[in-house]
């Protein structure tokens, strides 16, 4: 089984964080696993992306054009992005930051309100972990155990005081991938 | 071999670097390999490493000549247009014959170019990018885990040839992700004897001289001749390259380093569609798999050579096939990275195309 996947956003949204806690938790399981960030100019408010590759083999390219699974945070990566979900895959993207949805009738858009459900959690910045747990449960990739040992080597010591927020907000974000919107549904 | 670590190439290739016993590392920052010289600037001195960041390339190149004619191990790192300003220094410490290990994290290019992963470089490397008939020994890691091994490689081959040793990544290479162990490894087990440099003429040894100055047109060609002789010896041992699916193939990719995985990505895609696709991969880039290439020449309809690059490696390949069959190059430039569809395409045409056609591109 291998599990191809883009994660785009503004930089600053822990994008690339996230992709490697996704991918450590991978290592943890024993899986093949590849972190390929996108390292242009960039800088905060701007776009970041990284692209996380866990499979049971060998991982052969780790810069790939299509995926399994685009995961949009923010409107521009929407847009650059949703081409490049493979038919059939998934389309995950942070519902409150969107204002144009996609409109791919050939994959499944999964809508998740994780700035809303970051700021409920009292902290904007753990948006991603939220879309880290929706990943988690639609792909069945990694546990969430291994995704819990992972962020404490993610996140530097001094930010270990935030793990139990992480984690409560990876387990909201477990919720709301059970509804998606069947691909040709409107997700709004 | 050790525990398993999630690392990025830049980081591993610096941590195996201090457990292979270098003991001066001199740079200058440039992306996309500064977290070399800032990993080291941080694990490096607490573990017996001198790390100095210099005032430019220049500088730092032959801050190597100098640690490494007295004897010890040392490196430095950069990336294209920082490689480009170190060659005058490069050609003095082939002269010399002094054991160092360069590494360049290429970038796209010419001139300042981007800081996007690029394969620009390969004739730099590969065919003396500074003055004189000189030879780097030129290693193309192709994984996180490559670029950690190749270090130990690099600096071993260095000591044995006593000759500058080159490992040639990318900028995605350098930033990527991926499983990494460090092999045990004890410098003191690998330390060979020196008895050829300047560390000090205390206790009535004799007087040592290194130099890359030889006036007299007699010695210096007597010094051109051993220097050839070592490059054919290397020639002769040193070839790495990997092989992937080439056994049955009947299109043969050969790609190096980061265009290496991507081909190997898109023979699998040829697979599932029932083309007979098989990769060779160049892991010394020189001294270069030529005897490998022609052999399979022999067996295949095709050759096809990817490459970040306008075409570069495709010459040498063209050399080893010697036209025993078409052989087509396929690449993408100023830091775009060519897909695994975009290599499926040509592969797919190559496969499709009657053998005329494919011949007559070969001379376009």
């Amino acid at each position: 089984m291998t599990h191809e996947i883009l994660i785009a956003g503004f930089g600053g949204q822990g994008i690339l964080s996230l992709g490697m806690t996704l991918t450590y938790a991978g290592m943890i399981e024993g899986k093949e696993v590849s972190w390929m960030p996108s390292y242009g100019p960039e800088m905060r408010g701007g776009t970041a992306n990284c692209i996380v590759i866990i499979s049971d083999n060998k991982v052969s390219s780790p810069i790939l054009t299509r995926f399994d699974m685009v995961v949009a945070m923010n409107q521009p990566s929407l847009e650059k992005f949703e081409s490049s979900v493979k038919p059939g895959g998934y389309l995950l993207y942070d519902s409150t930051k969107i204002v144009t949805p996609p409109a791919r009738a050939d994959v499944t858009t999964l809508p998740v309100p994780a700035g809303d459900e970051a700021i409920a959690l009292g902290n904007p910045r753990v948006a991603n972990m939220v879309v880290l747990g929706a990943i988690l449960d639609i792909l069945e990739v990694v546990p969430v155990a291994s995704v819990l040992k992972a962020l404490k080597q993610v996140l530097p010591e001094r930010y270990h005081a935030m793990l139990p927020l992480n984690e409560e907000a990876l387990r909201r974000g477990t919720k709301f991938s059970r509804t998606p919107c069947e691909a040709g549904d409107s997700p709004m | 071999m050790g525990e398993l670590q999630l690392m990025k190439g830049n980081e591993a290739l610096a941590e195996a670097a201090i457990r292979a016993g270098c003991k001066g590392y001199f740079g200058y920052p440039i992306t996309p390999q500064s977290e070399i010289l800032e990993y080291l600037s941080e694990h490096g001195p607490p573990r017996g490493m001198t790390v100095l960041q210099a005032e430019s390339e220049v500088a730092s190149i032959n801050m190597v000549y100098g640690a490494a004619g007295a004897g010890a191990r040392a490196m430095t790192s950069s990336s294209s247009p920082g490689i480009s300003l170190m060659q005058e220094g490069l050609s003095y410490i082939a002269c010399a014959e002094l054991p160092c290990l360069i590494v360049n994290v290429n970038r796209g290019g010419p001139g300042l170019g981007t800081i996007q992963p690029s394969q620009g470089d390969y004739f730099q490397s590969t065919k003396g990018g500074g003055h004189g008939d000189y030879r780097l020994i030129v290693l193309a890691p192709s994984s996180v885990q490559e670029m950690a091994s190749f270090v130990f490689e690099g600096f071993d081959l260095a000591d044995r040839y006593r000759n500058p040793v080159l490992i040639l990544a990318d900028g995605a290479l350098g930033q990527m992700m991926e499983k990494v162990t460090f092999p045990a490894y004890d410098p003191e087990e690998h330390r060979i004897l020196k008895p050829w440099a300047t560390d000090g003429a205390r206790d009535g040894k004799e007087r040592r001289i290194i130099t890359s100055l030889h006036i007299q047109p007699e010695k210096m060609e007597e010094l051109n001749l051993r220097l050839e002789a070592k490059y054919n010896l290397i020639r002769e041992q040193e070839v790495r390259f990997e092989l992937v699916e080439a056994a049955d193939a009947d299109i043969l990719i050969v790609a190096y380093g980061l265009s290496a995985r991507i081909a190997h990505r898109a023979v699998d895609l040829a697979r599932e569609r029932g083309i007979n696709a098989g990769l060779l991969r160049p892991i010394s880039l020189f001294p270069f798999p030529t005897e490998a290439i022609r052999a399979l020449a022999e067996r295949v309809r095709g050759v096809l050579v990817v490459e970040m690059n306008a075409g570069q490696m495709v010459e040498d390949v063209r050399l080893a096939v010697e036209g025993a069959v078409p052989v087509r190059w396929f690449g993408r430039m100023g830091g775009i990275v060519p897909s695994p569809d975009e290599v499926l395409q040509v592969i797919e045409q190559m496969d499709g195309a009657p053998q005329e056609t494919v011949a007559e591109e070969v001379y376009q």
